[in-house]
């Protein structure tokens, strides 16, 4: 089959549509998990299957399209459905946060504030925060109906009884304006504070689980504590030893077999950027007349 | 005893009356025509066979299943209210504050995959308690009350034995302090030492909290000890109604006779 087989961004229309009412309906409650019917994609579940179907409903041919994977822009699951819209749409792409219209991310809120405009489309395994504390499908839909919260706060409880504090450190449950407890999909619970009050659109699509959520811009999202177990927004106490970032979030890389190790941010782009801009971590080296 | 404390409620307004509560599974009766007042502090039995529909009556009561006729008037903060025409978010709220519901099986009333301390601390973090150190400090004072070392605390439940899992299935229900408890066989597969010490305690529980209950079971030792008053049921129906020694002692009913002499004399 040739290029041109396909539909503009590979669905059709139909479908499109379909996947964009869900999108609407999910932005005008946020939090609330909207079921959609999800299209076998040409790729496995886990991969983003839900977040294509997003993405592929809002691009426009105008439009630039970044992926990244845990912050990474080249690794396989970025580059794969980064190619997978430049054959099926033809639009323009970038590695660049600040350039980009649409970014659909797995497991990472880029480091660069977002802006106005943006659409950031979260890969998402699993949208139910409930489900590995209440199994049944239709018990964890009451619950959130009847806003039956209190077993939230169990596993957190349960954390601080058995490591002595909230070991969640990813993944980790927000209340989004008051009403739904929403998941942020895997993202580190150091973007957590990203999600709330962010100025681009945050769209969430679960392939394999048939749902669709979203936080509107300048959206409300709390993530859940105790008074005396206060929420922290940790990250590794290092600062990156290639663009000596102190407040990004970092990737521990193994260097040898001595156990010599290096942290770097796990946001590439982020850190190109400021390697381009002269700043020099601890074990980085000055590009050679900016890149 | 049971006598005195009959008179001294019946002056209060009750706490939940029915009326005319019938529940059909098609054409069989579950229950029929279920009418009873329960009075503030009262422990009410409620004995028959196995089908007699008492567990249907008692899921009906407890908003588990929707009636198909009647009433259940419950006393709430503000004011009586019909359970059965509240909303269920309403139901909810009851359920986790003003009644208790104790499982025949703990492991229906239990998180097995959650520990000690979290099974009895989830209710309190239902209604809104956010403060880590006193959900555990709340948590440990009831294991200690119903006999639960504070060590087993971070032990799941799945490592306790039947009547320590028994005892910590009341604790978790009994935290946030309800008014009302219903309770399906409470010692229902526990050998008979342990069912005393359950008993023992459930009765001081219930006379210190001065709280009301609707005991299901086909135990007669069971209401015998703890329930003020009895209902005997059969076929879906309330045969004989009155308080528990007269009831027991004196029977009227063919049906009630039969199950108190089919009772083993040791």
């Amino acid at each position: 089959m040739t290029e041109q087989a396909y539909n503009f961004a590979y669905l059709d229309e139909q479908t499109k549509t379909m996947i964009r009412r869900a999108i609407l309906k999910g932005v005008a409650i946020p939090g609330y998990q909207v079921p959609f019917a999800s299209r076998e994609m040409p790729m496995p579940y886990g991969w983003g299957t839900g977040g294509v179907q997003v993405t592929a409903a809002c691009l426009v041919p105008e439009d630039t399209l970044k992926v990244i994977d845990q912050g990474a822009d080249d690794t396989t699951n970025a580059v794969s459905i980064r190619r997978f819209f430049q054959r099926t749409a033809g639009v323009a792409v970038t590695e660049a946060t600040t350039e980009a219209t649409v970014i659909q991310t797995r497991h990472r809120i880029p480091e660069t504030a977002l802006a106005e405009g943006q659409i950031l489309v979260y890969q998402v395994p699993i949208p139910e925060p409930l489900r590995f504390l209440e199994p049944r499908e239709t018990e964890t839909r009451k619950m959130h109906e009847l806003e039956d919260y209190g077993l939230m706060h169990v596993k957190l409880y349960e954390d601080i009884a058995r490591h002595g504090q909230i070991a969640t450190s990813y993944d980790y449950p927000v209340k989004v304006e008051g009403r739904y407890v929403m998941d942020p999909s895997p993202i580190p619970k150091f973007d957590n504070p990203k999600l709330a009050g962010n100025a681009a659109i945050q769209l969430f699509g679960a392939g394999r689980e048939q749902r669709i959520y979203a936080l509107p811009p300048y959206t409300e999202a709390i993530s859940l504590d105790f008074d005396d177990y206060p929420f922290v927004a940790s990250k590794a106490d290092h600062a990156c030893d290639l663009c000596g970032a102190a407040a990004s979030y970092l990737d521990e890389v193994i260097t040898d077999d001595q156990g010599s190790r290096m942290f770097v941010c796990s946001d590439t782009d982020f850190c190109g950027s400021r390697r381009a801009a002269g700043h020099v971590g601890r074990l980085g080296t000055p590009l050679a007349g900016g890149k | 005893m049971d006598t005195n404390a009959f008179t001294t409620v019946t002056t209060a307004d009750p706490l939940m009356s029915v009326r005319g509560l019938s529940k059909f599974y098609g054409t069989r009766i579950g229950c029929d025509a279920v009418s009873f007042d329960l009075f503030p502090g009262e422990v009410l039995g409620i004995v028959g066979e196995s089908g007699s529909g008492k567990s249907t009556l008692l899921s009906c009561l407890a908003g588990h299943l929707a009636p198909d006729t009647g009433e259940v008037i419950f006393a709430t903060a503000a004011g009586p209210r019909d359970t059965v025409k509240m909303a269920e978010a309403e139901r909810r709220r009851l359920a986790r504050t003003d009644w208790a519901f104790v499982h025949q099986n703990p492991r229906d009333g239990l998180r097995m995959g959650i520990s000690a301390g979290g099974n009895v601390g989830e209710r309190l973090m239902a209604v809104g308690a956010r403060h880590y150190g006193d959900i555990r400090a709340q948590a440990i004072d009831w294991l200690g009350r119903v006999e639960i070392s504070a060590d087993r605390i971070d032990d799941r439940p799945s490592g306790f034995s039947g009547g320590m899992q028994q005892r910590l299935q009341i604790a978790r229900n009994l935290v946030t302090g309800p008014r009302l408890v219903f309770m399906d066989e409470p010692t229902g597969g526990l050998d008979v030492s342990v069912q005393a010490r359950l008993l023992d305690l459930l009765r001081g529980l219930v006379r210190e909290m001065g709280l009301s209950a609707i005991i299901v079971t086909h135990d007669l030792a069971v209401v015998r000890l703890l329930a003020d008053r009895l209902m005997v049921m059969k076929g879906g129906y309330v045969v004989e109604h009155g308080l528990t020694d007269q009831v027991l002692d004196d029977p009227q009913h063919a049906y009630t006779q039969l199950l108190v002499s089919s009772v083993l004399q040791v």
